[in-house]
């Protein structure tokens, strides 16, 4: 077993919900030293450490955050728990087990850039995640590490939760930043990116929930031995949430670097009994699916899976064995993206509702040969030409899907069913 | 017939106006408010009632309205029974469950039944997939599902 347990070592604790049991973990005592430092050590270290943000992009944090512009004017941050990348639960698991480790990781950083107010931005979906936050922001202030003169140090700050109404599009940043304005949810134009024109114009400093709770460990372990874990390129763990067709299900926190086989094998459990892999999704939906024999020599690190054509994204994990029909995986995956592309740019727009069209006509039994180029040249003029990249993750899906698994595509189009199932989805309903 | 919140719920609206930086960041959480006290729903008349409430254009309001899934354009029954049908739920059968159910209970997808306690709606990953087949009823998730127990489930409701 490799699990290394940083962010999620209490959360079998159910004592550490709640303000008490969390300080009773030392909790709280990283604000202290933090407030203690100059503001922009914590940059440095949080520079230093390599951090890449966990929400999906892999950014590096420290310096997202050394964009913010050094012209006083107000400065927000903005916590994203939208988590909205289909297959990822792994916000909403350390949102409703630990949500005084997500405030005071928010509260360090926010110090560090030096923000006197912040919005945790949650999808309203997640409603009890909701009221733990709500909870648990209320006893942090009453405690005293929220609000003016913070533990006396002269720092003051004010945090507070946005729920949010259903839309996909409100995980992208810009979006999120329209959406907390009271508007449609609909990316803007990058740059200027938000830590120079952001929430109301101001410098906005967006990160993952996962990324604001690591700064804690940073700090409390130092930069050296937080870059003990993970790879050169992808320092630190990172929570995997692992879906499909394991044994055990759920979310596990390993070292970046980590073999994929190896998570699926141990820590999961292994496939079902007498089933064997057939594709891994390995980053949400969006991330390029891999066959099984790229997953087998796959390793989780960003590096890695760019260097397969796929991507590390929310670190959720679709396991697929082979009871399963490539046809109707994809038909699931383009329908979601057509329901969720915003509608602002025309090939996203367009493009998701044609990719959707195509397959479910495949689905439905009235596919062509022609179909399979269609949907390739669709997607590829999908790819880089809108505002935010909703676009290349409806696009990236088809042209993993099709390519990787040809002749199961040519097979349903050719006789009207699923080579797997040996049914057609149209009888179904689906 | 005219719409118009509880006292509790008209002073909601004046504290959200002030909570954030703009008063338009209050659309969501009045929206969310209104369709609370609307039987699940938020409706045309709803929404010029809360653009008056909130001195906020109409079409304003609508804009935000209409963009986001969990605002119910129409009536919705009871309990809105959301059906998770993205990738690890589909994998793990909620297509069929929703199948059943609207078979089961005599309704398309998204209509109410015609004793008004259901509506089933197929819907977008809800982040419990480790936790698959799961719907979503009112505001409470139910997981784990098998066909029998996602039945059991509807028929202990009261």
């Amino acid at each position: 077993m490799a699990e290394v347990k940083m962010l999620t070592e209490y959360y079998a604790d159910d004592s550490y919900r709640g303000i008490e049991g969390y300080q009773a973990k030392k909790g709280y005592e990283m604000l202290k030293k933090a407030l203690k430092m100059p503001p922009a050590e914590i940059v440095t270290m949080v520079k230093d450490s390599g951090l890449r943000g966990r929400g999906g992009a892999g950014f590096p944090t420290g310096m997202k955050w050394s964009f913010l512009p050094n012209n006083g004017e107000e400065r927000y941050l903005l916590c994203n728990a939208d988590e909205g990348e289909p297959c990822t639960f792994k916000d909403r698991m350390m949102m409703e087990r630990a949500p005084h480790q997500l405030i005071e990781g928010m509260i360090i950083s926010a110090f560090a850039v030096q923000s006197k107010k912040s919005y945790i931005y949650i999808r309203g979906e997640y409603q009890y995640a909701v009221k733990v936050l709500e909870q648990a922001i209320q006893e942090a202030y009453k405690a005293g590490y929220l609000g003016q003169n913070i533990l006396g140090s002269g720092f003051s700050h004010d945090m507070d939760i946005y729920v949010g109404a259903g839309a996909y599009i409100c995980g992208e940043e810009t979006g999120m930043i329209s959406s907390l304005e009271g508007l449609k949810g609909q990316p803007k134009l990058k740059p200027p990116f938000p830590a120079v024109k952001g929430y109301l114009r101001k410098p906005t400093i967006v990160n993952n929930v996962e990324t604001l709770a690591s700064v804690i460990y940073i700090l409390r372990d130092g930069v050296e031995a937080y870059r003990k874990f993970g790879t050169q390129k992808s320092p630190g763990t990172k929570l995997f949430s692992v879906s499909g067709d394991v044994m055990k299900p759920g979310n596990y926190e390993v070292p970046l670097g980590y073999k994929l086989k190896d998570l699926i094998e141990k820590e999961c459990g292994g496939l079902k009994p007498g089933r064997q892999l057939k594709a891994v999704i390995p980053g949400g939906t969006s991330a390029p699916v891999l066959t099984a024999e790229e997953a087998n020599r796959a390793t989780l690190d960003y590096e890695c899976l760019a260097d397969m054509k796929s991507m590390l994204g929310s670190g959720s994990i679709v396991v697929i064995d082979d009871s399963r029909c490539m046809v109707d995986m994809l038909g699931v995956i383009t329908h979601f993206y057509h329901h969720e592309s915003c509608g602002q740019c025309t090939p996203c727009r367009e493009g998701t509702g044609w990719l959707n069209k195509v397959v479910s006509a495949i689905k439905a039994g009235n596919g062509t040969q022609k179909d399979i180029d269609t949907l390739c040249k669709v997607a590829d003029n999908m790819k880089g030409r809108t505002i935010c990249a909703l676009s290349d993750a409806a696009a990236l899906p088809v042209l993993s899907f099709v390519p990787k698994f040809r002749s199961e595509f040519e097979y349903y189009i050719r006789e009207g069913k699923s080579q797997v199932r040996g049914i057609s989805y149209a009888q179904m309903h689906h | 017939m005219n719409f118009q919140l509880s006292s509790e719920g008209q002073e909601f609206v004046k504290k959200e106006l002030k909570r954030y930086e703009t008063k338009e960041s209050a659309i969501i959480p009045c929206l969310f408010r209104v369709q609370k006290e609307n039987a699940g729903w938020v409706s045309p008349e709803s929404v010029g009632y809360l653009s008056q409430l909130m001195d906020i254009p109409e079409a304003r309001i609508n804009e935000v309205f209409q963009f986001y899934t969990m605002f119910n354009q129409v009536p919705v029954g009871k309990y809105h029974v959301q059906v998770c049908c993205n990738v690890a739920c589909c994998m793990a059968g909620t297509r069929e469950i929703i199948e059943e159910f609207c078979k089961e209970h005599n309704v398309a997808e998204g209509d109410v039944t015609s004793d008004k306690r259901f509506t089933f709606t197929r819907v977008e990953c809800l982040g419990a997939c480790d936790k698959a087949p799961m719907m979503q009823i009112n505001d409470d998730y139910y997981e784990d599902l098998t066909m029998d127990s996602a039945k059991q489930i509807l028929r202990g409701l009261k």
